[in-house]
């Protein structure tokens, strides 16, 4: 039989991000998938070598578009992992609370969009609505709706101020009711049961091999967080609850993530009452030589950042690993033996994130070689300018 | 868990691996980093990955002029550890068997160092580029901090 091919990308209809699936075919049946990233790859390890320590944390805040703190978070505990220090305990109830007004807002959208794609565009509309609260409460206390520049090595640069808290205490009892809402619409819906229920299983021992991470694994009943793994900012402070599913497909991905944006508002509400007063910002000195790890429990899973220092003010090495670069590969087993309609909706269901998975250069086919160089760059910029500067 | 527990499970792996381990340093219960011979390495992997239950969290290529120095990390979740193996291999045959024997989170890891850094895993299912294009220069590694040595 000859091969056939259904493609799906480059530039996904539908999650408008560029990711190329090639399905391969039998009938309606999809027997295998290749996956092509690497459209979106902006070199930003090899950036960060040449940033200062307090520049990476910027740099990496660049990486996702969606989870813009997820980064940071595990850039500023791997740096003050590798200088040996802690910052101040208010800082570190802050930028809990931040990550998770970030989780809640995340999850908010991945619901929306998977509504979007199931052809339910109400859900679409709600979740989109109400994760507006969380935006606003982010632009009230950092000053932005996105990419905050809160976090700093050895601290915040923001403090949140007292006559604040009761306003998203109370902001947050709105949110927890269109929650609720939610909830009843996802467990009540019949349609939502027929469609999702046994769709992209993926098994606990698949999770293993892959090493998937966050809600991916958390739905197969791999009971994985890192905030309760190896606590961080201030999660050993407060009380919540790791939500774990058994059955893997994309129902129980759905439920993880609409139960975890209850445990997020508890957390946040914790954190509001519970928070110290005093300083939320001790300068960082000097970093020594040596190495560091940076852990993070993201809306999509565990980020990983590894830093080497040589002792002088950027880094000899700095890797990032993102959830969705150990997630989206287990489709290659969850996607494959499904309808093709089936198969779409089990690649949307692990929540990838290409500007994650890929951190461009243009090459010439022909010729093999790199069209533009660093000068090049530099070149047509200032160009550029002094076309700009004739103009007006 | 508790401290002791950790500590307990830390102290069995350092046993069984001493003979493989030249160097092993505990920053703290949270992190531990070691060093063993390329080798050792699918050995090692396999008594980490299968008989402790570590997960793969990912790999770093490091280049270090007149070798290169690949960084394992797994990380031991119910003791919140990670354990960060460090792997050299001398220039210029840049070989090291591939973990993706073993477990399938090594595929994609290792198909980026390949790239960026032209470090060879030997029995990798499908080393094909990954974030780079196909038609990219050949013998062209992005991430390599002495391109010429």
């Amino acid at each position: 039989m000859s091969k056939k091919i259904i493609p799906v990308g480059p530039y996904h209809p539908l999650q408008e991000e560029p990711e190329f699936f090639q399905l391969h075919v039998d009938g309606e049946r999809v027997v295998d998938i290749d996956i092509i990233i690497g459209y979106n790859h902006r070199g930003i390890e090899k950036l960060c070598e040449m940033r200062t320590f307090d520049q990476v944390v910027f740099v990496v805040e660049r990486i996702c578009g969606i989870c813009s703190i997820s980064h940071p978070s595990a850039s500023v505990n791997c740096i003050e992992d590798c200088a040996r220090v802690t910052a101040p305990l208010r800082a570190q109830y802050i930028r809990m609370i931040i990550a998770e007004l970030e989780r809640i807002h995340s999850h908010m959208l991945w619901l929306g969009l998977a509504g979007h794609f199931i052809g339910y565009n109400t859900v679409f509309m709600w979740a989109w609505k109400y994760r507006e609260i969380v935006l606003d409460i982010f632009e009230r206390i950092t000053g932005n709706r996105q990419s905050y520049a809160m976090f700093k090595p050895g601290g915040i640069r923001r403090d949140i101020k007292k006559e604040e808290v009761p306003k998203i205490i109370n902001e947050l009892g709105e949110l927890e009711r269109s929650l609720e809402m939610f909830r009843g619409a996802v467990l009540d819906d019949p349609v939502l049961h027929a469609r999702l229920k046994g769709v992209g299983i993926l098994t606990r021992e698949d999770v293993i091999t892959f090493s998937a991470v966050g809600p991916t694994a958390r739905a197969s009943g791999v009971a994985i967080d890192v905030r309760k793994d190896d606590p961080y900012f201030a999660y050993d402070k407060v009380d919540f609850d790791m939500i774990v599913t058994e059955n893997g497909d994309v129902f129980d991905k759905v439920i993880v993530r609409v139960l975890e944006m209850f445990e997020s508002v508890r957390i946040i509400k914790q954190g509001l009452t519970g928070m110290p007063d005093g300083p939320y910002d001790t300068p960082l000195k000097d970093m020594p030589p040596g190495e560091g790890v940076g852990r993070a429990e993201a809306p999509r899973g565990e980020v990983y950042h590894y830093l080497r220092s040589d002792g002088s003010n950027t880094p000899a090495r700095y890797k990032v690993r993102a959830p969705s670069f150990m997630n989206v590969a287990t489709n290659a087993v969850s996607a494959v033996g499904q309808s093709i309609a089936d198969a779409t909706l089990t690649l949307a269901a692990v929540d990838p994130c290409y500007c994650c998975t890929e951190r461009m250069q243009a090459v010439d086919y022909k010729t093999r070689k790199k069209v533009y160089n660093w000068s090049d760059l530099v070149r047509l910029s200032q160009e550029k300018t002094q076309q700009l500067k004739k103009k007006f | 868990m508790s401290n002791t527990a950790s500590q307990d499970i830390l102290t069995e792996v350092r046993e069984r691996l001493s003979a493989k381990v030249t160097q092993w340093d505990q920053i703290s219960g949270r992190r531990v980093y070691i060093r063993i011979e390329k080798g050792d390495l699918l050995e090692v992997a396999r008594y980490l990955f299968f008989e402790k239950g570590a997960r793969f969290c990912t790999a770093s290529g490091v280049d270090m002029r007149d070798a290169m120095e690949i960084v394992y990390h797994f990380s031991f979740d119910g003791i919140g550890c990670v354990l960060s193996m460090k792997v050299q291999i001398a220039k210029p045959a840049l070989e090291v068997e591939s973990l993706a024997q073993l477990f399938r989170a090594a595929e994609w890891v290792e198909r980026e160092i390949h790239e960026l850094l032209g470090i060879t895993f030997l029995h990798h299912p499908n080393l094909k580029h990954l974030l780079l294009d196909d038609d990219w220069p050949e013998g062209d590694y992005p991430l390599r901090r002495y391109p010429n040595e």
